[in-house]
């Protein structure tokens, strides 16, 4: 106990005194959750507050255009101008100077109003005991295209996103002139409410709560955890690095002369780096809720949570010391275990799910994730921040995160066994 | 004290052997010096003594204890100075005396006061506290030494501990090796200072090959051979002047 009380405290002294590695394991995750969780909010408020330029060519002039247009306006997401001339309005946006140009066919409402009356005079028709009422065959119009140009710039998420709107907006305007026309055919008193135009089916998103209380997620909530657990596993590459150094300095020799245990060696180790792993957590944690609100970002919400966050902070520290560990016992150099630790975080980042979630991954890469450590600790942190879990809730979370400590501190020991065996 | 029975050591992809089935036995209290030209097998062997390498053939005891089955009580009974300074820079000479000592077991007063007389007697004291990364090439040789001798071991294995010194450090750490020789415990030093050996030695033996050439006291071996008066005539004729360069 004395001896591994005696490396923890060299441990202790050998990383307060690496000023310039202090200053990395803890400015570098305030840095990047502080700047990312500010383009992700101020995204969403630019595009609500500061609106989206867009360019539309209406060569219809009439009920159905009227209607997109006052749709788009309404939506407040866009910034309507208007141009006469499709060419313009393509080569304006392929400058980037618009996002996007809807180009609204010329007779749109005149010739959607002539062919939904076809079709509703054909289903009357049906009804009706007098044949002679049959329309005579159909009419030969074409199928109305509404035209949208992408600056090539934009992103894929967010064309998909203004496509299903509109789409939405169109089959609406579509859907009302067709109860219009109904309306029209049935009765000749304008103000007898025949249909009910309403939507009758609407959604409602139901989140959880706590309480009385609501948790609303926002890009704090989803943020912080995502972002320091990215910050606890980077300790793999301090903790590797000392490691090495220990082997170039001698020190790592002179231990093996010395009549103490390589897993004693390491438990200094671990003990030191998972307590700077919670000290990473708790200083993300206050970031979220002192500094977030300063500077107009959304305010982490931690209540009554804070035991179980810290208890998965505990977990995800261990396991990220596991591998440092690890990577310290294999590694001969610091040219070998620095680019690589470093590629190896941002690869369990990515297939983790700290970057773009595990649903929109393809299939491959998402039975991928679930090997990673940090989408352990993600699903973790995610399930008290965001899903109200409990403790039982975490313990399948928690025991993946243990047990890949386990092994990977096993492995090192073994393998430093079976490289300095005598 | 040290008994070494047909030990011999081969290194992976090596035809030659670095030991070859050597012989030899050191007795307690001596100050025993193992010379020989570059790649003899002199740090090999005390490589092998300190449990650092496993031998591939052969056996060896020290203080009656068998290496294979005793190697926690072995480690406690030995002291090594390795070539390379082995010490924490970004640590002061007195916390990494004291992460050292720890690692004997030695705690408290006993571990103060140990670390406290060695500084003082190798003229450390004034600078316990100012980090390894400051230290002189000297300063750090005598904390290298003190950190394997704070346990006070019956055996100190020493890989030219005082390569690269100047001459004050040099007469320092020798006067102190020599006290601790009086104390009781027993010098195995290997070095390519001929002359600091044959003053310094109870008892040399020459290594080349991997295997001994000769052993007795270096007043003895001087005596056996034709027109010498310093060790190192004995050396040059037993070992031959062509260059040991290797890679």
């Amino acid at each position: 106990m004395h001896k591994l009380w005696a490396s923890t405290y060299k441990e202790f002294l050998l990383i307060t005194r690496d000023v310039g590695g202090l200053a990395v394991l803890f400015l570098m995750p305030v840095l990047l959750v502080v700047v990312i969780t500010t383009i992700q909010d101020n995204s969403f408020k630019s595009i609500q507050e500061t609106k989206l330029p867009i360019l539309v060519v209406d060569n219809d002039k009439g009920s159905v255009s009227k209607d997109i247009l006052n749709n788009l306006a309404e939506s407040n997401l866009f910034r309507v101008d208007t141009d006469t001339s499709e060419t313009r309005a393509r080569n304006q946006v392929s400058l980037g100077k618009y996002q996007l140009a809807i180009v609204i066919p010329e007779n749109l409402s005149v010739d959607l109003d002539l062919k939904i009356n076809e079709n509703v005079d054909a289903i009357l028709a049906k009804f009706s005991d007098n044949e002679e009422n049959i329309p005579n065959g159909k009419s030969n119009l074409e199928p109305k295209e509404v035209k949208l140009y992408f600056d090539p710039a934009t992103q894929q998420s967010f064309k998909s996103s203004v496509r299903n709107n509109i789409d939405k907006m169109i089959s609406k305007i579509e859907t009302e002139t067709i109860y219009k026309t109904f309306q029209e055919q049935l009765t000749d008193d304008p103000l007898e409410e025949i249909f009910e135009t309403e939507s009758f089916i609407s959604f409602t998103e139901i989140v959880p709560t706590k309480g009385d209380k609501i948790l609303i997620p926002n890009s704090t909530q989803h943020n912080i955890p995502a972002w320091t657990l990215f910050a606890i596993f980077f300790i793999i590459l301090p903790l590797a690095i000392n490691m090495v150094n220990e082997k170039n300095q001698g020190t790592f020799v002179r231990l093996r002369t010395n009549p103490v245990s390589y897993a004693t060696v390491l438990g200094g180790k671990t003990l030191v780096f998972l307590a700077i792993s919670l000290l990473q957590f708790a200083v993300m944690v206050m970031v979220g809720i002192f500094l977030f609100p300063l500077i107009g970002l959304p305010k982490l919400d931690i209540s009554g949570r804070l035991p179980l966050l810290f208890l998965v902070a505990f977990f995800a520290g261990l396991a990220a010391v596991g591998l440092g560990l690890l990577l310290g016992t294999v590694a001969k150099t610091q040219e070998q275990s620095a680019p690589f630790g470093a590629t190896f975080v941002v690869i369990l980042a990515a297939i983790g799910g700290v970057w773009v979630p595990v649903f929109a991954m393809p299939k491959f890469m998402q039975v991928l994730s679930h090997l990673s450590p940090m989408n352990w600790g993600l699903n973790a942190f995610y399930d008290v921040f965001l899903r109200n879990a409990g403790f039982t809730d975490l313990l399948p979370e928690i025991g993946k995160l243990f047990a890949f400590f386990l092994f990977t501190t096993l492995i090192a020991i073994s393998y430093n066994k079976r490289k300095n065996a005598v | 004290m040290i008994q070494i029975n047909r030990l011999s050591k081969k290194y992976k992809g090596v035809d030659t052997y670095a030991i070859n089935h050597l012989d030899l036995t050191i007795d307690e209290g001596e100050i025993f010096g193992m010379l020989g030209p570059n790649g003899a097998g002199k740090t090999t062997l005390i490589s092998i003594l300190s449990s650092l390498l496993k031998p591939t053939s052969g056996s060896f005891s020290i203080d009656g204890l068998d290496y294979k089955n005793n190697k926690n009580a072995l480690k406690q009974r030995i002291g090594i100075v390795p070539q390379e300074y082995a010490l924490y820079p970004s640590l002061t000479a007195y916390e990494n005396l004291r992460y050292f000592g720890s690692m004997y077991g030695l705690r408290g007063k006993r571990l103060k006061d140990e670390i406290n007389t060695h500084l003082k007697t190798l003229g450390l004291s004034q600078f316990a506290h100012k980090k390894i990364k400051a230290f002189s090439g000297g300063m750090k040789r005598r904390v290298n030494l003190i950190s394997s001798i704070l346990h006070r071991p019956k055996v100190l294995f020493l890989d030219e501990p005082t390569v690269g010194v100047d001459v004050q450090s040099k007469n320092v750490i020798i006067e102190h090796l020599k006290q601790l020789n009086a104390s009781g415990t027993t010098i195995i030093y290997t070095s390519h200072h001929l002359n600091e050996a044959e003053n310094f030695c109870t008892r040399v033996a020459i290594i080349d090959h991997g295997q001994l050439i000769c052993v007795g006291k270096p007043a003895a071996l001087i005596a056996g051979q034709d027109n010498a008066q310093h060790l190192e005539e004995v050396f040059l004729a037993k070992t031959g002047k062509a260059l040991r360069d290797h890679a």
